[in-house]
């Protein structure tokens, strides 16, 4: 139900964050989505990937600072208000957002929201009975490893 | 309490406390002497100095005739406040061999430091001065429980600089096993440390960090390894900073003191008690002075320290001006030890600087950072000019704690910080957060100051 985001220190200069995805794809290791939220001089990369662990210890052993969070993946219609729909039903239940980005790559023909809950077991226990919530499995199907 | 000891009659003892049960090393007896016996063993020994020095080294006799001050008005200890005192620059003025009392057929070794401007000063010992280092150095390592059969690893930098062959022929006096590592080349160091079953290091505190680092990357936990204890000097550093190598190497971590100028490392060194550091007396007499006037303050004062060497001959220092900042303690330490103690050094007046009028010394960044940090992260204080303006900026490298997935969680620390460090300061710093591993590494002494003022001024 919950999936492990990997979190990134990068620095606000040239290159910073195509070094960490240079490194992973030279390595072998597909990203399936990624999300990047900076302040003046530095930024968090976010990146969901199927095999995390890996990806993990690769970024550690070249100096990344990394961090491993739970997110939530939660499937939204292509449709005008889909994603206004299942901010209702958060609101209503009280839940914390940090912050979302969408999920980038296809799903059969859905596509999926990914939350940062501050607390995620909590979001999960209130909304699963009204919204649904994508497996890591089938979030990583039609990614290539 | 363990009854004083009669100086150098002692063969055998234990510490009566239980809990640190090690036997007393015959070397430390002197450590014991009863304040009396000390006070005129030194007395005697500061008279033969004033004859050495005054009989020997032109400008120490000019100085003293200039003051009418004959070698023999030194009649009491106290009487050492008629004698001037000696700076750095008469070192340097005198380059390379003007403050020599020996002739050279006596002198057997010479070091030098580089300083950080112009000419390097020089030091030099006579065969009974080497003995007296390296006795000062064993009686260091005794007091913290260094013994026959330890492995030792002397990771300070072998050559013109104290450092290394000091601790050397210190560890060698008591009968160590000594690696003579030198500084530099980390991963063999760690190798060396856990190939060779090293249970004492004797190196800079930063440097000793940057091992702990490199051994976690390298698969290494230095706390399942047999080192237990490290020796650690040439640079002021704080006691956040001792709980943080204790905590992360699983070892003990005591401070050693000395300078060059002096003899090199073994001026003092902690204890077992690990509050302060006893100074040997009987080879060196400290006193705290106002650093502006002069005047000498009384035991507990902060003010700078100066020291006099009571048992050197090539090159006698009468009253040298150390420009470190401590105080000496006035209580007795639980170890029985009767020699003082100094309080750990945390200013070296050298370190400080000066921005927008404020005297700054790098560790009160670092008692500042630690004031909201579990973990001391690597930092280094860049100090530009920027339209004859003054900045300050702290580079803090983001580590486990620092970092979070959130930008705001990252952003509330970097605040924090800045508000420590201008709370202790009282000026605006700017904190910057870096990548980790982007902060030089030091294998020797840390920069923990980088002046761009004059490059940009
Ligand atoms: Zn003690």
């Amino acid at each position: 139900m919950k999936l492990k985001q990997i979190s990134l220190f990068v620095e606000n200069k040239p290159g910073t964050v195509n070094s960490a995805l240079k490194l992973l794809a030279d390595n072998g290791i597909n990203i399936s989505t990624l999300s990047l939220s900076d302040s003046k001089f530095f930024g968090v990369l976010r990146l969901l990937i199927r095999d995390w662990e890996k990806a993990r210890d690769l970024l550690e052993a070249h100096d990344f600072a990394v961090k491993i969070t739970d997110v939530v993946a939660i499937e939204v219609d292509h449709a005008a208000g889909s994603l206004s729909k299942v901010l209702e039903v958060l609101d209503r239940h009280q839940v914390n957002i940090e912050y979302l980005y969408a999920f980038a790559a296809g799903l059969h023909g859905k596509a999926a929201i990914i939350f940062r809950f501050a607390d995620p077991d909590d979001a999960i226990s209130k909304i699963r009975s009204e919204l649904k919530l994508v497996e890591p499995l089938d979030l990583f199907r039609e990614i290539p490893n | 309490m363990r009854p004083a000891l009669k100086n150098k009659k002692l063969t055998q003892g234990t510490i009566m406390k239980p809990t640190k049960a090690v036997p007393m090393n015959p070397i430390s007896a002197m450590d014991f002497i009863p304040q009396e016996q000390l006070h005129s063993l030194q007395l005697a020994r500061l008279r033969e100095m004033v004859d050495l020095a005054y009989a020997n080294v032109p400008l120490f006799k000019a100085r003293l005739d200039e003051r009418s001050i004959k070698p023999d008005d030194i009649q009491k200890l106290e009487d050492i406040r008629l004698l001037p005192f000696t700076v750095k620059a008469d070192l340097r003025d005198t380059y390379p061999f003007g403050l020599f009392a020996s002739p050279m057929k006596d002198i057997v070794r010479l070091h030098a430091s580089s300083g950080t401007t112009g000419k390097p000063i020089v030091v030099a010992y006579t065969r009974q001065d080497l003995d007296v280092w390296s006795t000062a150095v064993a009686r260091a390592l005794a007091a913290v429980g260094v013994h026959e059969g330890d492995i030792a690893q002397i990771s300070y930098g072998y050559g013109l600089f104290t450092g290394g062959l000091g601790a050397h022929s210190g560890f060698e006096k008591i009968g160590a096993t000594v690696i003579p590592a030198s500084g530099g080349n980390t991963e063999r160091q760690v190798m060396l440390m856990k190939d060779f079953g090293v249970t004492c290091v004797a190196c800079t505190p930063s440097y000793f960090l940057h091992m702990i680092e490199t051994a976690e990357k390298m698969g290494v936990d230095m706390r399942e390894l047999p080192v237990r204890l490290g020796i650690f000097g040439a640079e002021p550093w704080t006691e956040a900073m001792r709980s943080q190598i204790e905590k992360k190497s699983g070892i003990k971590a005591y401070d050693i003191y000395g300078l060059s100028e002096i003899v090199g490392p073994g001026v003092g060194c902690s204890c077992l008690e690990q509050e302060g550091l006893h100074i040997f007396e009987d080879f060196f007499y400290p006193e705290i002075i106002d650093p502006a006037t002069g005047e000498v303050l009384p035991d507990g004062t902060e003010g700078e320290l100066v020291l006099t060497t009571l048992a050197k001959h090539a090159m006698p220092m009468i009253r040298y001006r150390t420009r470190d900042i401590t105080s000496i303690m006035t209580s007795k330490c639980a170890c029985g030890r009767t020699i003082r103690r100094i309080s750990k050094i945390g200013r070296r007046s050298d370190d400080m600087f000066i921005i927008r009028g404020v005297n700054v010394f790098p560790t009160q960044i670092e008692t500042a950072i630690m004031s909201v940090e579990s973990v001391l992260p690597v930092y280094q204080i860049i100090l530009t000019r920027d339209h004859g303006l003054d900045n300050i900026e702290v580079d803090i490298e983001v580590n486990e704690t620092i970092f979070h997935d959130r930008v705001s969680a990252i952003e509330d620390i970097r605040h924090t910080i800045s508000h420590a460090i201008e709370r202790i300061l009282g000026i605006r710093v700017f904190v910057k957060m870096c990548a980790p591993n982007s902060i030089p590494r030091s294998e020797g002494k840390a920069k923990r100051v980088i002046d761009r003022r004059n490059l940009n001024a």
